[in-house]
């Protein structure tokens, strides 16, 4: 469309060809800010980290070029590594499956609703629009040896341990606090989907003896099911970089059991003053959410499908 | 809900039979989700719960879902004994910070891609699209020795030029100035107006949902913000709420009514926002899912 536009416009015989059209020339003053900042930024920051995870700096010496050791040392030497992505892995796919699970769940429930859908809408999205360590504050007191978390546990009998001093239960609550914090985001945008859907459909389905359940999955989350594609695709690249709720309530541990990605960049970059390899690790992270996000939109084919 | 005597044969007795269990099930519903709304909002009661407590009732054994004693002095006290005042202000002024930059900035290069025609302009959009998908954690590197080859760490600059430029903005300002009619663009330039002023004077009135809409996202996104404010400061001089709450559990041992405090301080925009935009919200990421990003 737009190397046609240019040519639309006619030049007058006689008339110098001008490189730059009026327009042109503000579009360029409209759009230098952004691209400025864009440059700055983004683009120049991208650049420097690729160059840097080829080097080996530790903010002290001088930077020296290394070649592709920083990852041969990951993928090889470094015993950490493994353990980050496995961490990394686990938080995502149990994330991932209860917050699409959960959300979808309430947000059914609220449409089904006939009076104050709102009032729940908010009450669900009140922590996303909390401060993330302000919120693992306060499960972390809740956690706390002997706290409240504690006194449920024995109240009920359950038997289970102090969650933040467990190495096996400590993402488990890593994993509850970052669900309660975001949930509502996807839960407001899959009710509005469903308050979107066509009621006649649904009508119609009853007078065919479709129960709810039926109606559910035959009808209503085929026609949200891009809304549940797209919620899936930025809920998956937003929890591969989980970082706050771990500084604030775990520090990566009780040993490492805790410490994904973002977290160990972090570290690596900030602690230790490893920037060439915080930046490989950074790169990791990268071609993971690309790799992720690939998959998506190649198996979407399967099960979203879209109005035409 | 009476019974007509006349009508006491099996169908009717059936149909009222439905309508009771219906009956039931709307008052299961609402209860069964008023319950998981109650256990969603415990932490924040459990958060103001404990700031009125005072420490030593904090970490009592057993726990008391009620405090004693009620403290309210704990919020003055936090302010007092800690810099609870300097973060306040600290994160209203970068919050405020970015929210300016991002707004007069997502204006003009929306409105250049919306309405001007120059060459490369698909391929440029499409660039600006792509850097959606990279994550944070990557830039902060470069962007910590950027800003402090620059000599900008600890400083309000520091903090929120680096974070300013989300192309988030120029598509969601894009798309909604698409919407917007061309004939008041071409009305206004037929009276002699500039780009410039049109789009001050037409464009904005009129995409102020939207405007309105990334200015909420913007302001909430840095409120909550916390890796780059962790890397772009040092100490507590420049440091925002999210951040002195964690600086408090390491330096001064762990006051946590006085956290707790801080914590509940941290929350009130966002409570407050989420509560009287709620309807703009609900909007805003409706339409929001359609072109992707948040």
């Amino acid at each position: 469309m737009s190397q046609s536009a240019v040519a639309e416009i006619p030049l007058q015989p006689g008339q110098p060809r001008r490189f730059l059209m009026p327009e042109t020339q503000t579009a360029m003053l409209f759009l230098l800010p952004s691209f400025l900042g864009f440059m700055i930024f983004m683009a120049l920051p991208i650049l420097a980290s690729l160059a840097l995870s080829f080097t080996n700096w530790q903010l002290i010496s001088t930077p020296s070029f290394v070649g592709f050791q920083n990852y041969i040392k990951l993928f090889t030497v470094d015993p950490a590594f493994y353990t980050i992505l496995r961490n990394t892995l686990f938080f995502a796919v149990e994330y991932l499956a209860l917050n699409i699970a959960v959300s979808l769940t309430l947000a059914v429930w609220i449409s089904s609703l006939k009076r104050g859908k709102a009032i729940f809408r908010v009450i669900f999205f009140l922590p996303t629009f909390t401060p993330t360590i302000a919120a693992s504050v306060v499960w972390l007191l809740i956690f706390t040896p002997d706290g409240l978390a504690d006194a449920v546990i024995r109240a009920l009998g359950l038997g289970l341990p102090n969650f933040l001093l467990n190495p096996t239960w400590a993402m488990q609550a890593i994993i509850l606090v970052t669900l309660w914090a975001n949930v509502g985001y996807n839960v407001v945008m899959f009710n509005a989907a469903l308050d979107l859907v066509p009621k006649h459909y649904l009508e119609a389905a009853t007078i065919d003896g479709a129960n709810a359940w039926q109606q559910f999955w035959r009808i209503r989350l085929p026609l949200i099911s891009p809304t549940v594609f797209f919620a899936t695709v930025m809920t998956a690249i937003t929890s591969l970089q989980v970082f706050d709720e771990i500084f604030a309530m775990t520090r990566g541990g009780p040993g490492s059991a805790t410490a994904t990605l973002g977290f160990a960049i972090y570290q690596k970059g900030f602690t230790n003053f490893q920037m060439g390899y915080a930046s490989a690790l950074a790169w990791v992270m990268f071609v993971m959410i690309m790799a992720l996000t690939i998959l998506q939109f190649h198996m979407q084919r399967k099960w979203v499908h879209y109005d035409d | 809900m009476t019974t007509n005597p006349t009508s006491r044969h099996p169908h009717s007795v059936s149909a009222d039979r439905k309508r009771i269990l219906r009956r039931v099930g709307t008052f299961m519903s609402y209860a069964g989700i008023s319950l998981v709304a109650l256990l969603f909002l415990f932490p924040f009661f459990w958060m103001v719960s404990n700031a009125v407590r005072s420490n030593a009732e904090v970490m009592a054994v057993p726990v008391h879902i009620l405090p004693e004693e009620y403290q309210w002095g704990t919020f003055v006290d936090a302010f007092v004994s800690l810099p609870f005042g300097t973060f306040l202000l600290n994160s209203i002024i970068v919050a405020c910070g970015v929210t300016a930059i991002v707004v007069a900035v997502s204006c003009l290069s929306a409105y250049a891609f919306a309405r001007l025609r120059f060459p490369g302009r698909e391929g440029l959009l499409l660039t600006y699209l792509s850097t959606l998908m990279i994550p944070q954690v990557m830039l902060v590197i470069p962007l910590f020795l950027l800003v402090s080859k620059l000599g900008w760490i600890n400083t309000y600059h520091g903090m929120i030029l680096p974070v300013a430029f989300s192309s988030f903005g120029t598509f969601l300002l894009r798309q909604f100035i698409l919407g917007i009619p061309k004939d008041l663009d071409e009305a206004a330039m037929m009276d002699g107006a500039s780009r410039l002023r049109i789009l001050v004077t037409v464009i904005v009135p009129l995409a102020m949902p939207a405007i309105g809409l990334l200015s909420l996202f913007t302001f909430i996104a840095q409120w909550k913000s916390f890796l780059w404010p962790l890397i772009a400061t040092s100490g507590v001089e420049k440091a925002t709420l999210p951040l002195g709450l964690t600086l408090f559990q390491t330096q001064q041992g762990t006051s946590w009514n006085y956290i707790m405090a801080g914590a509940t301080i941290s929350m009130l925009p966002g409570v407050i926002l989420a509560i009287v935009m709620q309807r703009i919200i609900y909007k805003g990421i409706s339409v929001g899912s359609g072109f992707g990003g948040r």
